[in-house]
C-alpha cells in the first residue's frame, strides 16, 4: 500500500494546494487573495517537477495500475497545461468586487468572495485526472472521474454571475449525472460478467471468455454503456448536445478548462475500459462498431455544426467536439501507434485549444465578456498580439503544417491507416477539409477584416489570459521541435506490465 | 548543407524584417532574395550531377526515428532547375512590388520570403513528410498575400484557393501514409520510412489495384494545384484577385508544384496505374486546354484572360508528362520553366499597367503603344513567347510536348506510350486558339487609336512609361526567354539523365498493357489461316 501512496505524491501536492487556495482566498489581505492564482501555479509546477523523480523504473515495476507508466506522462504534462489554464482564468473571478474593495467602496466579506474556491476546485479537478492514471479497479476509476467532473459543475456556475451561466451549470450538472449513472450501470454489468472490480483480473476474465468464444452478453452491454457514458465526458456524439450550450454559457476560461481536463479524463478512461478487452485479437465486434459509429458521427456533427455558428465560443465548442472524433480514431487503432497518437494529440489539442479560448477570455467590451463572431472582427487593429495568437491557434487546430496540430493529425491518420481503418481516415480527411472553412473564417475575422462598429469597443482587458494565449501560440509553433521526445515519452507511457 | 543555407536564409530575412523598421523591409527582402539567387547560381555551376539521374547536395538529418521521418534534403537536375526558377522569380517579385504595396509592408515582404522557403523546401525535400509540410506551407503565405493585398473580391478568392488546395492535398497525405504503411508491413524489421527514394522504389511493386488508389489519392492533391479540368475553378479568381507578385509566384512556381509532384511521385511510384489511367488523364488535359482557351476568347479582363490561359497551357505540360517518352517529359519540364518565365512576365506587365490605369478591362483601354512604347514592346514580346513563336522559349516546349504525345503510340520505338497522334492533333487546336485570344488582346490594348480610362490620374511616383526599375524586372526574363528559345539543348541535355531514370520502368509495362489486344488480333489471323 505504501507503494501506491508513493505514486500519489503529485496528487497529494495538488490536494494540499487546493486546501491552501481555499483558505487563502478567504484571507482579508488583498495581496494574498490576488496571488491565489500564482499559488495554484506553484503547486501545479511542483506536481510536474516531482513526477520524473517518482516514476523510476524500480518503482514502476511494483505498480499495480493497468498502464504503470501512464502517470509519468500525464502527471508531467497535464499540470503544465494546468498552469496555462490558471493563467487563462486570471482576473476572471471577483473582478468588480475586488475593484470596489481596492477603491474603498466596499468591505471584504469572506462569504461573497469565490476566488479561493475557484482555484481550489480547479486543482481538485486536475487531481482527479492525475488519480485516473493510477486506477487499478473500477471503483477507483469511477471516483477519479467524478472528482474530475464535480468541481467543474461548480466552476461553470461561479464563473459568471448571470442567468446564462446558471443555466449552463444546471444543464451540465443534470446531464452529467445521467451520464455518470449510465457509466456506473455499465461498470456494474461488467462486474456481473467477471465477478471482480480489479482491472487486471477483469482483463484476464474477459480474455478467458474470448478464448471460449466471445465476451458474455452482460459484459458487452456493460462495456457499451460505460463507453456511452464516457462519451459525455469527451463530448462525443450522441452525448455531445450539451457541449455548445455549456461552452457558450460558461466564461471562456472555464470553457477552455472543460474542453481539456474532462475530455482528457474521458479519453484515458475509454482507453482503460477498452483495454480490458484488448486490441490484440481485434476489438469485439460490438465495441469496435460502437466506437466507429461514435467517431464518424462526432467528426461529422462537430464539423458541420461548427459551420453554422454565429458565436465564436459555440464554434470553438463544436470544433472541440470534432477533435474528440479525430482522437477516437487513435483509440480504435489501438497500441502502440494509436495510443501514442492519442496521448500526443491530447496535449497538442490542449495547448492550442487553450490559446483560442484564452484570447477570447482576454477580450471584453465595457467589462462584459464577448461571444459573437463580429466581436473579433478587425482584432489585429487593436491588438496584433492577440490576433496573431488566435490565428496561430486556429491554424494549429486546423492542422496547417508546420504547426503543432498538423503533427498530431499526421500521427492519428498514420495510426488509423496502419490499423486498416481506411474509411475512418477518409472521413477524418473530408471533415478536416470541411473544418478549413470555419477555422479560416475565424482567422480571417481576427487578422484580415476591418473593424466593424460592433467590434470597435472590444479591447484586450485582461493581461494574464493574453500571456497564456501567447505562450500557447509559441507552443503551437515551437512544439514540433520537441515532437521527437514527446512521442518517445508517449511510447514509454503505454508500456504494459510484464 | 548549402541547400539548408538556401532554405533558411529567407526565413532569417523574414525574421529580420519583423525586428527592424518597416521602411527597411523591402530592401532587406530584396538583398536577401538576391543573395539567395546568387547562392543558387553558384550551386548550379558547381553541381556535378547535370545530365545524370543522381541527386546532389544531399544532406541527411535524422528526426523522429520511430516513425522514420527525416529532414533529408537533396536535388536532382530537374529539381535544381525549378529551384533556380524560384530563386529568380522571388527577387523580381520583391523588386516589382516596390510601389504597388502601400500598407502593411512588413508582413508583405516577410510572407514573400517565407513563401520562398516553402517553395524551395518542396523541390529540395527527400522525405515525404518534409515535402508535404513544405507543399502545404506554401498555402499560408499566399492565402495572406491574396487576402490582405488582393482586389475587391479578395476574401472569397483567398478562401476558395485555400480550401480547394487544402482539401486536395489532404488526400495526397493519406495516399503517402498508405504507401508508407505498406512499406512498413513488408519491410524486414517493421521499420517505418518516409524517404522518397525508399517509397518510390517500393510502391512500384504494389499490385495494380493498390497503385490505382494511390494514383487517385496523389492526383487529388496535384491535379488541384496544376490545375486540371474540372478542379481548376479556384485559379481564375485567385489569380485575378491576387496582387501582382502573388499572381507571378502563383503562375510561375506554385502551379509547377503540381506538375513537379506528378514528375517526382506519380510517375515513378505507380507506373502500372499511370499506364492504365494515362488516356483518361490526357482526355481531361485536352478538355482543359480547349475549354479554357474558349473561355479566354470571351474575357474582357486581361488578368483573367492570362489566368485562364495558364490552365490551357498547363494542359500541354500534363500531356508531356504522361506521354511516357523522354521528348515529352523533357518538354514538360521545360514547359514548367518557360511558363514560369513568360506568364510570370505577363502578370508583371498587367500589374504595371494596372498601377497606372486602375483597370484591367480590355474595352476601356487601347493604343497604349503611343503612350507606353517600352511597355508595349515587352507586352508583344512575352505574348509571342507565350503563343509559341519559333525562336522564343514557348515554341520549344510546346512542340516537344506535342511531339511526345504524337509519337507516344508507336510500340516499335524504345519508348512506347499510351497516347497517340489523335491526342496531339486535338490538343494542337489549343495552340491555334491561344494565338487567337492572345493576339486579339494585344491588338486591342497595344495597337489602334489611344484610349485611356476617363478618371485615371497619374501615379505620383511612376512615369507614364516604364521606370528603370520595372524594365530591370522584365529584362532578365526576356533574356532567358530568348536564350532558352535558341539553346534549349543545354537544358534538355542537363535533365536527360533524371528524365530517363524516371521513365525506365515504363516501356516494359506499356508493352504488357498493349499485349492483350495484340494477342486478340493474332488469334483472329490464326482463325483465318
Amino acid at each position: 500500500m505504501a507503494d501506491r501512496i508513493w505514486f500519489l505524491i503529485p496528487e497529494l501536492i495538488l490536494l494540499a494546494g487546493a486546501v491552501v487556495c481555499a483558505i487563502g482566498g478567504l484571507s482579508n489581505i488583498a495581496t494574498l487573495r490576488r496571488g491565489i492564482g500564482f499559488i495554484a501555479c506553484l503547486f501545479l509546477a511542483a506536481a510536474c517537477i516531482v513526477t520524473p523523480w517518482i516514476y523510476t523504473p524500480e518503482h514502476v515495476a511494483q505498480s499495480t495500475a493497468l498502464f504503470p507508466s501512464l502517470g509519468s506522462y500525464v502527471k508531467f504534462f497535464v499540470p503544465l497545461i494546468g498552469i496555462l489554464l490558471v493563467m487563462t482564468s486570471g482576473g476572471l473571478i471577483d473582478r468588480t468586487y475586488e475593484h470596489a474593495i481596492a477603491k474603498g467602496k466596499d468591505r471584504f466579506n469572506a462569504l461573497r468572495s469565490s476566488g479561493g474556491e475557484y482555484h481550489a476546485l480547479l486543482l481538485l479537478s486536475i487531481t482527479g485526472l492525475l488519480l485516473l492514471c493510477e486506477a487499478n479497479d473500477l471503483i477507483w476509476l469511477f471516483l477519479a472521474l467524478e472528482l474530475v467532473s464535480l468541481p467543474t459543475y461548480v466552476m461553470v456556475a461561479i464563473s459568471r454571475w448571470s442567468r446564462v451561466g446558471q443555466e449552463a451549470a444546471m444543464k451540465y450538472f443534470f446531464l452529467g449525472a445521467i451520464s455518470s449513472a449510465l457509466m456506473l450501470y455499465g461498470f456494474s454489468l461488467m462486474y456481473g460478467a467477471t465477478g471482480t472490480f480489479v482491472l487486471s483480473d477483469m482483463a484476464n476474465a474477459f480474455a478467458i471468455q474470448r478464448m471460449e468464444g466471445e465476451v458474455v452478453l452482460f459484459g458487452q452491454i456493460g462495456i457499451l454503456l460505460a463507453i456511452i457514458g464516457l462519451c459525455y465526458k469527451i463530448a462525443a456524439a450522441p452525448m455531445h448536445l450539451y457541449a455548445p450550450d455549456v461552452y457558450q454559457g460558461a466564461a471562456s476560461a472555464v470553457t477552455a478548462f472543460l474542453a481539456f481536463v474532462p475530455k482528457t479524463a474521458g479519453m484515458l478512461a475509454i482507453i482503460i475500459v477498452v483495454s480490458l478487452v484488448g486490441w490484440e485479437n481485434g476489438l469485439p465486434r460490438v465495441v469496435e462498431m460502437t466506437l466507429w459509429v461514435v467517431a464518424v458521427l462526432t467528426m461529422l456533427l462537430g464539423n458541420i455544426g461548427a459551420l453554422l455558428q454565429n458565436s465564436a465560443k459555440r464554434m470553438l465548442g463544436y470544433s472541440s467536439i470534432a477533435h474528440s472524433g479525430y482522437i477516437l480514431i487513435g483509440v480504435i487503432a489501438g497500441p502502440p501507434l494509436g495510443l501514442i497518437a492519442v496521448l500526443v494529440y491530447l496535449l497538442i489539442y490542449g495547448a492550442t485549444n487553450t490559446a483560442a479560448f484564452a484570447t477570447l477570455a482576454s477580450l471584453s467590451r465595457d467589462g462584459e465578456s464577448i461571444d459573437s463572431l463580429d466581436d473579433i472582427a478587425g482584432l489585429h487593429k487593436r491588438s496584433p498580439v492577440a490576433a496573431g495568437a488566435f490565428a496561430i491557434s486556429c491554424g494549429s487546430l486546423l492542422g496547417v503544417p508546420p504547426l503543432f496540430g498538423f503533427w498530431g493529425k499526421l500521427l492519428l491518420f498514420a495510426a488509423g491507416i496502419a490499423a486498416g481503418q481506411l474509411i475512418l481516415v477518409l472521413v477524418a480527411v473530408v471533415t478536416s477539409a470541411i473544418s478549413a472553412w470555419y477555422y479560416l473564417r475565424l482567422i480571417g475575422l481576427a487578422v484580415l477584416s476591418p473593424t466593424t462598429p460592433q467590434s470597435e469597443s472590444v479591447i484586450v482587458a485582461l493581461r494574464w489570459p493574453l500571456v497564456a494565449a501567447v505562450l500557447s501560440a509559441i507552443i503551437a509553433i515551437g512544439g514540433p521541435l520537441v515532437l521527437k521526445s514527446l512521442t518517445a515519452d508517449a511510447t514509454q507511457a503505454i508500456v504494459l506490465p510484464e | 548543407m548549402s541547400l539548408w543555407a538556401l532554405l533558411l536564409l529567407p526565413l532569417f530575412g523574414a525574421a529580420c524584417i519583423f525586428v527592424l523598421k518597416s521602411s527597411l523591409s523591402k530592401w532587406i527582402a530584396l538583398v536577401v532574395s538576391f543573395f539567395v539567387l546568387a547562392l543558387s547560381i553558384v550551386m548550379a555551376i558547381q553541381f556535378g550531377q547535370w545530365g545524370t539521374p543522381l541527386d546532389g547536395y544531399v544532406s541527411h538529418v535524422p528526426w523522429i526515428s520511430s516513425m522514420g521521418i527525416t529532414l533529408d534534403l537533396g536535388v536532382d537536375s530537374v529539381a535544381l532547375l525549378l529551384v533556380l526558377l524560384t530563386t529568380l522569380l522571388t527577387p523580381l517579385c520583391v523588386w516589382g512590388s516596390f510601389t504597388a504595396i502601400t500598407h502593411r509592408k512588413r508582413e508583405y515582404y516577410a510572407w514573400l520570403l517565407i513563401l520562398e522557403t516553402a517553395m524551395l523546401g518542396v523541390f529540395a525535400a527527400q522525405d515525404l513528410i518534409l515535402f508535404y509540410v513544405s507543399f502545404e506551407l506554401t498555402l499560408v503565405p499566399l492565402f495572406f498575400l491574396i487576402a490582405i493585398y488582393g482586389g475587391k473580391n479578395r476574401a472569397n478568392a483567398s478562401m476558395k484557393f485555400f480550401i480547394y488546395t487544402f482539401t486536395g492535398s489532404l488526400f495526397t497525405l493519406a495516399g503517402f501514409v498508405y504507401v508508407a504503411w505498406q512499406y512498413q508491413q513488408t519491410s524486414q524489421y517493421g521499420n517505418w520510412s518516409f524517404a522518397i527514394h525508399d517509397l518510390t522504389t517500393f510502391a512500384a511493386t504494389l499490385s495494380s489495384t493498390q497503385q490505382g488508389w494511390i494514383l487517385l489519392a496523389l492526383l487529388a492533391g496535384f491535379a488541384v494545384k496544376i490545375p486540371v479540368f474540372p478542379v481548376h475553378t479556384w485559379l481564375p479568381i485567385a489569380h485575378t484577385e491576387a496582387p501582382t507578385a502573388g499572381s507571378v509566384i502563383l503562375a510561375g512556381v506554385l502551379l509547377k508544384l503540381g506538375t513537379f509532384g506528378v514528375y517526382r511521385f506519380i510517375l515513378p511510384m505507380v507506373p502500372e496505374a499511370v499506364v492504365a489511367y494515362a488516356p483518361a488523364i490526357a482526355v481531361l488535359a485536352i478538355i482543359g486546354i480547349l475549354y479554357t482557351a474558349l473561355i479566354c476568347w470571351v474575357q474582357d479582363d486581361i488578368k483573367k484572360l492570362v489566368a485562364y490561359s495558364s490552365i490551357s497551357h498547363l494542359g500541354f505540360c500534363v500531356l508531356g508528362l504522361i506521354a511516357l517518352n523522354p521528348i515529352g517529359l523533357e518538354g514538360a519540364v521545360l514547359y514548367m520553366l518557360n511558363h514560369g518565365l513568360s506568364t510570370g512576365a505577363l502578370f508583371f506587365l498587367i500589374g504595371m499597367m494596372y498601377e497606372r490605369y486602375h483597370t484591367r478591362d480590355m474595352n476601356a483601354i487601347s493604343g497604349l503603344m503611343k503612350k507606353m512604347p517600352v511597355w508595349s514592346f515587352f507586352m508583344v514580346f512575352f505574348v509571342l513567347s507565350s503563343v509559341g513563336l519559333p525562336g522564343l522559349n514557348g515554341f520549344v516546349s510546346e512542340f516537344m510536348c506535342l511531339l511526345g504525345t504524337f509519337v507516344s503510340s508507336n510500340s516499335n520505338t524504345t519508348w512506347p506510350g499510351m497516347l497517340g497522334p489523335e491526342y496531339a492533333a486535338i490538343a494542337a487546336i489549343g495552340m491555334v486558339l491561344a494565338a487567337m485570344y492572345l493576339l486579339i488582346m494585344v491588338g486591342k490594348i497595344v495597337f489602334g487609336s489611344l484610349r485611356e480610362p476617363d478618371q485615371h490620374q497619374n501615379h505620383e511616383s511612376l512615369p507614364p512609361d516604364l521606370s528603370p526599375r520595372e524594365i530591370g524586372v522584365l529584362v532578365p526574363l526576356a533574356a532567358l526567354c530568348i536564350w532558352i528559345g535558341v539553346q534549349p539543348a543545354v537544358l534538355t541535355n542537363a535533365m536527360q539523365g533524371s528524365v530517363e531514370e524516371v521513365l525506365s520502368p515504363y516501356p516494359r509495362i506499356v508493352l504488357q498493357e498493349q499485349a492483350e489486344p495484340t494477342v486478340k488480333v493474332e488469334l483472329k489471323e490464326d482463325n483465318h489461316g
